[in-house]
């Protein structure tokens, strides 16, 4: 070939039907879709109400209580409870997903993907009660 | 041959960051964001918080779950606003909102961990 085709990234030439801007409303798993990628805008929400929370530590008591009074304000209680269900909607896609995302042979087997999504869990479970007990006791 | 892009190692970032957020992020969401305004559990003081953030092995941890955690939000919410909304053509503009918005608090992160006192 002498000449190089050109690669329009995004922009491809061929036909294509026009899809609508609300396509995710046409059915629930494209609604589901669409909620779990919009799970990221909350996870950057966690790491900004967290962020506050260390300055706040940082800059001495009275910065403290006036963390912890803005956050068990309604609307950031409110706003937390949004929070919570995605990434916990987040964290249950994931997980159940890794088993199509990580194919583990052992012993010359496949290991069941039931296996990895329990595993997957289990880590989940740990990694909660150990931060939980920091946390409380 | 096709052209070498950074896009592997984002996916990459993308999961190492998806794995920590969903092993980490939902109990410390619900003890700080409900449990502790609720007055369901004591809160921990702030003398405790200032030990725990004292502790090199927290910062780390905090650095990489926060940073971790940013860099899949980014490139998810790329994809979002890609498919969701069909505004591929703003490609440019999305994608320095998004790494961008994370690389700053990553920084900012960075900054307030290691000045912790």
């Amino acid at each position: 070939m002498s000449e190089t085709p050109i690669y329009t990234e995004y922009h491809p030439r061929w036909y294509r039907r026009r899809v609508s801007t609300y396509w995710w409303l046409e059915r629930t798993s494209y609604l589901l879709f669409i909620l779990r990628e919009l799970s990221s805008a909350f996870i950057a929400w966690f790491v900004v109400f967290t962020l506050l929370g260390i300055r706040a530590v940082k800059l001495g008591p009275a910065a403290y209580q006036a963390y912890l009074a803005w956050a068990a304000s309604p609307f950031l209680i409110i706003l937390n409870l949004i929070t919570l269900f995605f990434v916990v909607l987040h964290a249950t896609t994931w997980f159940n997903l890794a088993p199509k995302a990580m194919v583990l042979h052992w012993r010359g087997r496949k290991v069941p993907g039931e296996w990895i999504s329990y595993a997957n869990y289990g880590a989940w479970a740990v990694a909660s009660i150990v931060i939980a007990l920091i946390l409380l006791l | 041959m096709a052209k070498r892009t950074i896009e592997p190692l984002l996916w990459t970032l993308f999961s190492a960051g998806g794995v920590v957020a969903a092993l980490f992020i939902p109990i410390q969401l619900l003890l700080f964001g409900i449990v502790f305004p609720l007055g369901w559990a004591e809160t921990p003081s702030h003398e405790r918080m200032l030990g725990l953030l004292g502790h090199p092995l927290t910062r780390i941890y905090l650095f990489v779950l926060c940073s971790m955690a940013l860099l899949h939000a980014a490139h998810r919410f790329r994809f979002t606003l890609y498919d969701g909304l069909q505004i591929k053509h703003l490609n440019e503009l999305i994608n320095l909102f998004c790494y961008g918005g994370a690389l700053v608090l990553s920084i900012w992160t960075l900054v307030l961990l290691w000045h912790m006192p």
